[in-house]
């Protein structure tokens, strides 16, 4: 035995069939930007994946503080995955605080790596440590391996002449190096993304290369840091791959739903977290028509995207949960007006300004019925992020063919994660695009046509849409109650019951325009999960350990929440026992009680972070056995 | 759609098939029978006219237009009616609002459409009472209104509608009243013909909430002593005979004289095009009250980057760099990998 054989048997990496990495640090320490690049390496390396970035709602929070420490996990593995992963196998924690913050999370024995050189004593104090937890033995259960990030990285970086202060910036990309080197990542695409991000500034994409490849040498020639990992590609079905966040997912969603409706899209936004990327990304894209207007205020984008409507456009307000109940009025209107709009709320912890960067979906209530007067509209939400694309295209679609206000869901956690993503063959998509009104519809007592805004459809009982610019069309619509047909002032009280009644209709008859309720897993289980929205990772995880453990559990997952699946109450009825998990105190669990009078058990989590397949698994444990 | 091939319209062409519910003897009624009269003369067609409103007495004013309307929700106007024209550059949109549909609810959507200097015809009808609700003092009110949501007199100090415009950039802004269908025409066409937000005021009179607030100064014999006809470019002269006049002091300060303690050569010449605001604020502060000279017509209509077309602008150019927008490139634009 030579010692060459030796070393290249050591070298070869270990096969794990998935890795879980949490990188943790302050605010400035570039946690997002290392989360995101371990991320599109593993990405293009056609592993699945699924990622959670967290961060705390103050733009710069004092630093080396708990409250200042942001992190990413990233979920990579051999096989389809969903969620971002319950415990880190790995955390990487930039300073004391980032430790404190996360060590919880890490599994048992899992391998923490710390920037040594973070915990001096100012440090350990501000994030709340009366002892060193490196040396008195705290971590010993854990594969722990310290490093001297900044300082090494000083060192890589000072044949490059840059100060060490600015140097130090460097270290996330020293973290990056090393834990590409621990679990066997290219490296080239990570160099290659610092040539084109950090072209402009010389300086900073020679430090950031030099930490980078520092911190993988570093891996390579220490002991210290040991073995290698591998997680090899999955088996993802053939075709062209990209990796998207839900908020790109869903801006890409609205520009290829005003493609499909042969209509342009206009956007009224507001800036609010965690929305605020759909109207960056809107901005962008002005080739396809896409009118942004970044309003005033929530009840102006609001207004703006009703204005664009009634004018004939695909007109679109998106936001979070304070705006949704600003845009509440205008809402309204559009229902009495019955226009097609777009509201899409991307939920976060309330009430309030809650926890703004923090995942919740506690919006289904204010959507359902977060309005005055009997207000019925339909809500589609969208339950990963890839799926956010098809949920804003069905979103309008049912909005076009209705002529109805939509509300759409997503919520943080969806915005902000990412996943891969096989790219629909575009000419595949629905055509999502009607008719306005041409003609006159309607003769007067004198035999002469005449327009008549709210004379029905028959099958959808959805109004004509004239826009301005049609000649002999005119009419005037508002908020005031209007008689059916002719579109006419009336005070009638039976006008306006009937009015109710056909606005109600009409919404509850999409339900024969949507699929039914598919029951997924083990039809013939005595439990059902009822799903909707996000917790579709975490239940989807969860079904699967349990069946593999032997149980037997069905699943409805819902895009559909008004009306919901005209079968969902027969199939629901078809279960001893249905759980609801929701990040919210029970509101879909309270729904399916009132209409089907199904013995409904919510499952609640409203802790601004989404559920852990284990904390779904263990309660169809408890009911199961 | 272009206005080019319209045919003629007359007056009944551009009146709806609706009964006009106003209080017999409001101001409404004149302000809508000079817009009516005036469609006609403007050269555009009603099908690519849009009239918004918000709630309130004036914000009817849709239903009785044979246009496109929409009677939307109280201080809304501006921004729906943003959405129309930043949609379809194309239209002609006109925003019908009130002192406090306008200056109250809806404050904020007011200034902000004016900053934007989105192409719209603003008309405020200014009452200075809450009309529908059956009369409560509005933000125009005077300190001291006594009104039914103030018995011991209102301890609001009012906004000045014009300097409130001026305060937020409006390229365009006007006062008429509703006793002078001639002047209201005239103003109202220069505001529709002017490209960006104009803002006309008009003193309208609500004879059962807040009946003869303006009479002092709009009644037929008082004009000619208390209305002060601003035209551009000419030195500011009122009364009969013209025998008064504005000048403008060393201190800055606007001052009502006689013409002839002065000479006409002391007269503040007036400039609506000016790009300071500052004169057409002065002028829209000279009268304090409803019983001194106050100044009508246009106090400033200056040309500057409309919003409409300058988002229009921007998509053209795009389109004109990038080419059409490609789905199935845009959905690649992230950077893809290939499996299998």
């Amino acid at each position: 035995m030579t010692d060459t054989i030796d070393r290249s048997d050591e070298e070869a990496p270990e096969v794990l069939p998935r890795l879980v990495v949490r990188f943790a640090g302050d605010s400035g320490d570039g946690m997002q930007l290392t989360g995101d690049r371990f991320t599109s390496v593993s990405a293009a390396f056609g592993n699945d994946l699924s990622t959670l970035p967290e961060y705390p709602a103050e733009i710069r929070a004092p630093a080396g503080t708990v409250n200042g420490v942001s992190s990413f996990q990233v979920h990579i593995s051999d096989h389809d995955i969903t969620t971002p992963g319950d415990a880190p196998n790995v955390l990487v924690a930039m300073n004391p605080a980032a430790l404190m913050a996360d060590l919880g999370r890490l599994e048992p024995g899992g391998t923490l790596i710390v920037n040594e050189d973070a915990f001096d004593e100012r440090n350990l104090e501000k994030a709340g440590y009366t002892a060193n937890p490196l040396d008195d033995g705290s971590l010993d259960t854990y594969r722990l391996i310290k490093v001297p990030m900044t300082s090494l990285t000083k060192e890589a970086c000072a044949p490059l002449g840059v100060k060490p202060r600015d140097a130090e910036r460097s270290k996330n990309f020293f973290a990056l190096g090393l834990v590409s080197w621990m679990y066997t990542r290219p490296v080239d695409p990570t160099l290659e993304w610092i040539t084109a991000k950090f072209s402009k500034n010389e300086q900073v994409k020679g430090a950031n290369e030099a930490a980078f490849l520092a911190g993988y040498h570093f891996g390579e020639t220490t002991e210290a840091v040991g073995h290698r990992y591998e997680v090899r590609p999955a088996t993802l079905p053939p075709g062209e791959y990209t990796s998207v966040t839900g908020n790109t997912a869903l801006a890409w969603g609205l520009v290829a739903a005003g493609q499909l409706a042969k209509l342009p899209v206009t956007l009224g936004s507001y800036p609010i977290t965690p929305a605020s990327d759909i109207l960056h990304e809107l901005s962008r894209h002005k080739n396809f028509g896409v009118r942004t207007v970044q309003a005033e205020d929530e009840i102006a984008a609001a207004g703006v995207a009703l204005g664009a409507a009634f004018a004939g456009h695909l007109g679109v307000t998106t936001t979070s949960g304070p705006g949704v109940a600003l845009k509440s009025e205008t809402t309204s209107l559009a229902v009495s007006l019955e226009l097609p709009m777009l509201i899409v709320d991307i939920q976060r912890g309330g009430p309030s300004t809650g926890l703004p960067t923090k995942t919740e979906a506690a919006d289904l209530n204010i959507a359902m019925f977060g309005r005055h007067g009997e207000a019925p509209l339909p809500i589609v939400a969208s339950y990963s992020p890839v799926h956010c694309f098809h949920a804003a295209i069905e979103a309008a679609r049912i909005a076009l063919k209705y002529r109805t206000p939509v509300i759409l869901l997503s919520d943080g956690y969806l915005a902000n994660g990412s996943e891969p993503w096989r790219i629909p063959d575009v000419s595949e998509l629905p055509d999502i695009s009607v008719p306005f009104a041409t003609e006159p519809n309607h003769t007067d007592a004198e035999g002469n046509p005449e327009y008549w805004p709210y004379l029905r459809d028959p099958d959808t009982l959805a109004r004509p849409w004239a826009i301005p610019g049609t000649p002999g069309l005119m009419h005037r619509i508002g908020g005031l109650e209007k008689q059916d047909g002719s579109g006419d002032i009336n005070y009638e009280p039976d006008n306006h019951g009937h009015m109710v009644a056909l606005r109600a209709a009409k919404i509850a008859g999409i339900a024969a325009d949507i699929p039914p309720a598919t029951v997924q897993g083990d039809p013939d289980a005595d439990l059902c999960i009822l799903g909707w929205g996000s917790t579709w990772a975490a239940i989807d995880a969860a079904v699967q350990r349990s069946r593999r453990g032997g149980r037997k559990v069905a699943w409805v997952h819902l895009m559909h929440l008004n009306p919901l699946p005209s079968n969902l109450g027969e199939v629901l009825r078809g279960f001893r026992h249905v759980l609801v998990p929701e990040l919210n105190s029970g509101q879909l669990a309270r729904i399916v009680r009132a209409e089907y009078l199904v013995d409904a058990t919510p499952v609640t989590k409203v802790k601004g972070l989404p559920f852990t397949a284990r904390e779904i698994e263990d309660r169809i444990e408890e009911v199961l056995s | 759609m272009s206005d080019t091939a319209v045919s003629l319209t007359s007056k009944k062409d551009w009146a709806s098939d609706q009964e006009v519910r106003w209080c017999p003897g409001c101001g409404d009624y004149g302000i809508l029978q000079a817009v009516q009269q005036l469609m006609p003369e403007l050269g555009v067609a009603p099908e690519n006219t849009v009239f918004v409103s918000g709630i309130g007495c004036s914000s009817r004013f849709p239903y009785y237009m044979n246009t496109y309307g929409m009677h939307s929700i109280h201080g809304r106007a501006p921004a729906i009616a943003t959405g129309v024209a930043v949609a379809r550059p194309d239209l002609h949109v006109w925003v019908v609002t009130g002192d406090g549909d306008g200056l109250s609810i809806g404050g904020n959507h007011l200034i902000h459409a004016l900053r934007r200097n989105v192409n719209l015809t603003i008309l405020l009808f200014n009452n200075r009472i809450y009309g529908l609700t059956k009369g409560q003092f509005s933000p125009t009110s005077e300190l001291g209104k006594v009104s039914k949501s103030t018995p011991f007199g209102s301890v609001d100090p009012p906004f000045n509608p014009l300097a409130v415009a001026l305060g937020a950039e409006a390229s365009f802004v006007a006062r008429t009243h509703d006793l002078d269908r001639h002047h209201m025409m005239e103003t109202f066409r220069a505001a529709h013909e002017h490209r960006g937000a104009s803002f006309v005021e008009i003193y309208q009179n609500c004879n059962v909430f807040n009946d003869g607030q303006f009479s002092e100064i709009t009644r037929r014999q008082a004009r000619d002593e208390m209305m002060i006809d601003l035209h551009h470019g000419e030195p500011i002269r009122f009364g009969v005979d013209g025998h008064r006049g504005v000048v403008m002091g060393s201190d800055g300060q606007l001052r009502l004289v006689e013409v002839d303690d002065v000479g006409e050569d002391a007269l503040l010449v007036h400039d609506a095009h000016r790009e300071d605001p500052s004169l057409a604020f002065a002028l829209a502060r000279l009268s304090h009250d409803d019983h001194s000279p106050t100044p009508f017509g246009i106090f400033r209509s200056i040309d500057r980057q409309e919003y409409a077309g300058a988002v229009s602008t921007q998509l053209a150019t795009a389109l004109e760099k990038s080419g059409p927008g490609d789905l199935a490139e845009l959905l690649r634009s992230n950077g893809t990998w290939t499996v299998g």
